[in-house]
């Protein structure tokens, strides 16, 4: 999309107006993110620019909500919990997932749709239903509010992005090469450990990196299906966003938007390190 | 040695061995595998094998979502219609309420029926859950209950009190013992007492602290059987002794052969004796029975139906009370949809809610209004961005993109903060405002806390959501059409509008329907920055959910939300197709 040089003035304006349109598009997505960031610097506890910060004084700036996110017990034993948990559900998702998805993937599987159905489902269905159903199932056979209760519902969140980016590293996958290595005599587990599963990890990964995420930065069914001794990182974020607002929030947001350009980063190397592998792209 | 090597001496699955088969089989004319049986048998067993192989597979992952989630939904659904509460705690009222009519305060059986029903829930601590039940649909019934709680234990005082003068052996445990408790159960009981004493005696022999801990004899008393003569002959107080025993044990730990009956078990035994019931027993107990009988009918008689109405709450005597119990007695109800829809059930039938009281039709009218709204920004801050990407050069494109995928990744509570940050009154936002002069300062901009705020915050996060659909159509259109348009003699806005906008129109499809159904379940964003007119239907079932615990309306709001979803679901499908959805 280029201006050509026999444009007309309008066509020139046109073309300008709708980059300063896009452009305005993109502030909108990216400047609340990014405002964020310079605001958990704050020395003081607004929620804006300080004078002194707008004039670049270095003690308007300060790291003292981050030293109160690293030494407040309560944030420290949300960090605690989420840690635990995100981990717990992520493997529990991967491991059943990615067996489910080899299953899934072989030619004569018998009402594949109603089961791959089923297993999106928690995806498809708003959390807070998920979270009302858990809520009440759980109560009833005792897994309400406790941490087992969480990390299967959080696994159960998970499954959806471990089956879908799996089959998806399946589909372009050479069944030959099963057949290449049975025929050299190896036996189905030893084919899928060392033939498959070098080949899906990139989908492994990058589900399973969803599927922590998830749980991460889960917060309605963790507010339901948990008790005060499960209180994940997001759960203490919202709760300070809804009673007693404090600018340690800040620290945490800009510590969790580090970590998600960390993660955008590995899924997006992932990606290309599995298109390369499969032959689906040149190098 | 040489015939080891020899192909024509092995037998079994060789080659050679199968083509000879294929041979011989090409005479009979059925084909053959390799280890002899027919191929197609062959092909049909091993079909079977990978079919369960897969199946193998998926089972684990199949069983646990079935477990964690779909379990959860179904329970929902089920909640959403259950209703065995009423007739669960008033089994003999909803039974006696049968002949009601519905006019005024039922008949004395059915105030009879009650106070057994009332006393025993009272016992069980049951009462209080069944009038917060009741409270939802008439206000005030809760109270009625707690009260009613307070001052059942005393109804069949009156003919305690006439009984124990008539003969004092009904105030002893063991009349009652030999009136109902089976023979067999007398027997066990015996035998568990003796065993009891036994073991005691050996704790106290015990010398040192550990074994008389081990000693320790733990064993409940047998559970209470009813002999069948009492349950001929004086079936009512039969019914309600079964059930004092059995909460004397279970919930008191306590003996019922040690323990004084209920006052209204005196109740009971007059209605049976005054129904001319109790024959059937033998000897002394017959002789018991015979002379209560005679005396019964000068005892003083007090009506249970007065004592309800005038002594403990005279809304005992209001029709819309037995109204509500009655239409809620059944064991599943549409009540809880009835309410979703602004509507209640009483003993007339369906009624439209009180005015005041008319709020789920303006939820869902609201939740609807403002998931279109953000649907629509979105197309309208989407469509722009989604041509641009794809217009642009691979290199340019991939790296705006990031822009978007950002924000996508970013945590939803770090993208609703932010935003509760700057929408405040002290925010950013109002700061610039001010600064630029397009607002005073006094008079600063409420942006949060209402729908603009929810509008504005769930714009932001679902705009990726429709520009990630919107650029992958986008991407396949190709630009030929539109030089051919315009060579054609068409200006930009034709070609644009009549060419590029409809091979356009699937990717706007597929990200609206996207956006829409995440926006109508959102909690999060609306519960922070909504306020109390920006919020959605799931803020609401939140609500039942913690605060005001009518589980059963939040579960028929779920799934009517659910419903919602799954049929938009089903047109996504349709359109774009399950498969295609893609995670950026």
């Amino acid at each position: 999309m280029e201006l050509p040089p026999y444009a007309t003035t309008g066509q020139k304006v046109w073309f300008y107006t709708f980059r300063v349109l896009c452009g305005l598009i993109f502030f909108f997505l990216i400047a609340p993110i990014l405002t964020i960031i310079p605001l958990s610097f704050n020395a003081e506890n607004f929620f804006t620019f300080t004078p002194g910060m707008l004039a670049f004084e270095a003690d308007a700036y300060s790291l003292k909500h981050y030293e109160d996110f690293f030494t407040n017990s309560q944030w420290q034993t949300a960090l605690k919990n989420s840690v635990q948990i995100a981990p717990a559900a992520t493997l529990l998702s991967v491991g059943l997932g990615t067996l489910a998805a080899v299953g899934l993937s072989q030619s004569h599987v018998p009402a594949r749709r109603a089961i791959m159905a089923i297993l999106i489902s928690p995806m498809i269905v708003p959390l807070i239903i998920s979270a009302a159903g858990m809520y009440f199932f759980y109560s009833r056979i005792g897994l309400q509010g406790t941490y087992l209760g969480v990390v299967l519902a959080h696994a159960a969140l998970g499954i959806p992005f471990v089956i879908i980016t799996v089959t998806a590293t399946l589909v372009g996958f050479d069944n030959s090469l099963t057949r290449a290595s049975a025929n050299l005599g190896a036996g189905p587990v030893r084919t899928f450990f060392k033939v498959q599963m070098p080949l899906i990890l990139p989908g492994v990964i990058s589900g399973g990196l969803f599927a922590f995420i998830t749980s991460f930065d889960e917060v309605v069914v963790v507010l339901f299906v948990g008790s005060a001794g499960q209180k994940t990182l997001p759960w203490q974020m919202f709760i300070g966003l809804r009673e007693q607002i404090s600018p340690t929030i800040l620290a945490v947001a800009t510590i969790l938007v580090i970590i998600s350009i960390a993660l955008l980063t590995t899924v997006e190397l992932l990606r290309r390190r599995s298109e390369r592998l499969r032959g689906l792209s040149p190098t | 040695m040489a015939n080891a090597t020899d192909p024509d001496s092995y037998t079994g699955a060789t080659p050679d061995n199968a083509i000879r088969d294929a041979d011989r089989a090409e005479k009979t004319g059925q084909m053959l595998a390799a280890d002899g049986t027919p191929l197609k048998t062959s092909l049909a067993r091993s079909l079977r094998a990978q079919k369960l192989r897969a199946l193998m597979l998926i089972a684990p992952l199949l069983i646990f979502i079935l477990v964690t989630f779909i379990a959860p939904i179904a329970d929902m659904l089920f909640r959403s219609v259950e209703n065995q509460i009423v007739s669960e705690t008033l089994p003999r009222t909803v039974q006696a309420l049968d002949s009601w009519d519905g006019e005024g305060a039922p008949d004395e059986e059915t105030f009879r029926a009650l106070a057994a029903d009332l006393t025993i829930a009272t016992e069980l601590k049951n009462h209080t859950r069944l009038g917060s039940r009741l409270n939802y649909e008439t206000t005030g019934i809760s109270s009625l209950f707690r009260q009613t709680g307070r001052d059942v234990d005393e109804i069949g005082e009156g003919y305690m009190e006439q009984f124990i003068e008539l003969d004092e052996a009904w105030e002893d445990p063991a009349t009652w013992m030999t009136l109902m408790a089976a023979d067999s159960w007398i027997e066990n009981r015996a035998q568990w007492a003796s065993d009891k004493a036994e073991a005691e005696a050996a704790q106290d022999a015990a010398t040192t602290a550990a074994e008389a801990i081990a000693l320790e004899f733990t064993d409940p008393e047998p559970p209470f059987r009813l002999n069948d003569i009492a349950s001929d002959a004086l079936p009512r107080t039969a019914s309600i002794f079964r059930q004092f025993a059995r909460i004397t044990q279970t919930e008191n730990e306590d003996s019922p052969a040690e323990e004084e009956p209920w006052a209204i078990i005196y109740q009971a035994l007059y209605e049976d004796l005054s129904a001319g019931r109790g024959d059937g027993y033998e000897g002394q107990a017959a002789t018991l029975i015979d002379e209560a009988r005679s005396a019964v009918v000068g005892f003083e008689d007090q009506s249970i139906k007065d004592y309800f109405i005038n002594e403990i709450d005279e809304d005992w005597g209001s029709t819309e009370v037995w109204g509500t119990i009655k239409a809620f007695s059944s064991p599943y109800t549409a009540g809880y949809f009835l309410a979703s829809a602004d509507l209640q059930l009483t003993a007339q039938g369906i009624e439209k809610q009180p005015e005041d009281q008319q709020i789920y039709a303006l939820l869902f009218k609201r939740t609807m209004f403002m998931s279109l709204t953000i649907m629509f920004s979105c197309i309208l801050l989407g469509y722009p961005i989604a041509f641009l990407l794809s217009n642009l050069p691979m290199r340019t494109s991939n790296m705006l993109l990031i822009l978007v995928l950002l924000p996508f990744w970013t945590s939803l509570l770090v993208r609703t903060s932010a935003w509760k940050v700057l929408l405040q009154q002290q925010g950013v936002i109002n700061d610039i405002l001010v600064w630029i002069g397009l607002v005073a300062d006094n008079d600063r901009l409420q942006l949060i806390n209402n729908q603009t705020g929810t509008i504005i915050a769930m714009t932001h996060i679902l705009l990726p959501f429709m520009i990630l659909p919107l650029y992958s159509v986008m991407k396949t259109i190709p630009p030929y059409y539109v030089r051919a348009a315009k060579s054609l003699g068409a200006t930009n806005w034709t070609a644009f509008w009549r060419v590029y906008f409809p091979q356009s129109v699937p990717g706007i499809g597929a990200g609206s329907i996207l956006v829409f159904i995440l926006s109508i379940g959102y909690y999060i964003t609306p519960e922070l920055v909504g306020g109390t007119t920006g919020t959605f239907i799931s803020n609401r079932i939140a609500y039942h959910i913690s605060s005001s615990l009518n589980w059963g309306l939040a579960a028929a709001l779920g799934s009517i939300l659910l419903a919602l979803v799954l049929v938009l679901y089903y047109l996504y499908d349709r359109i774009v197709g399950i498969d295609n959805v893609s995670l950026g």
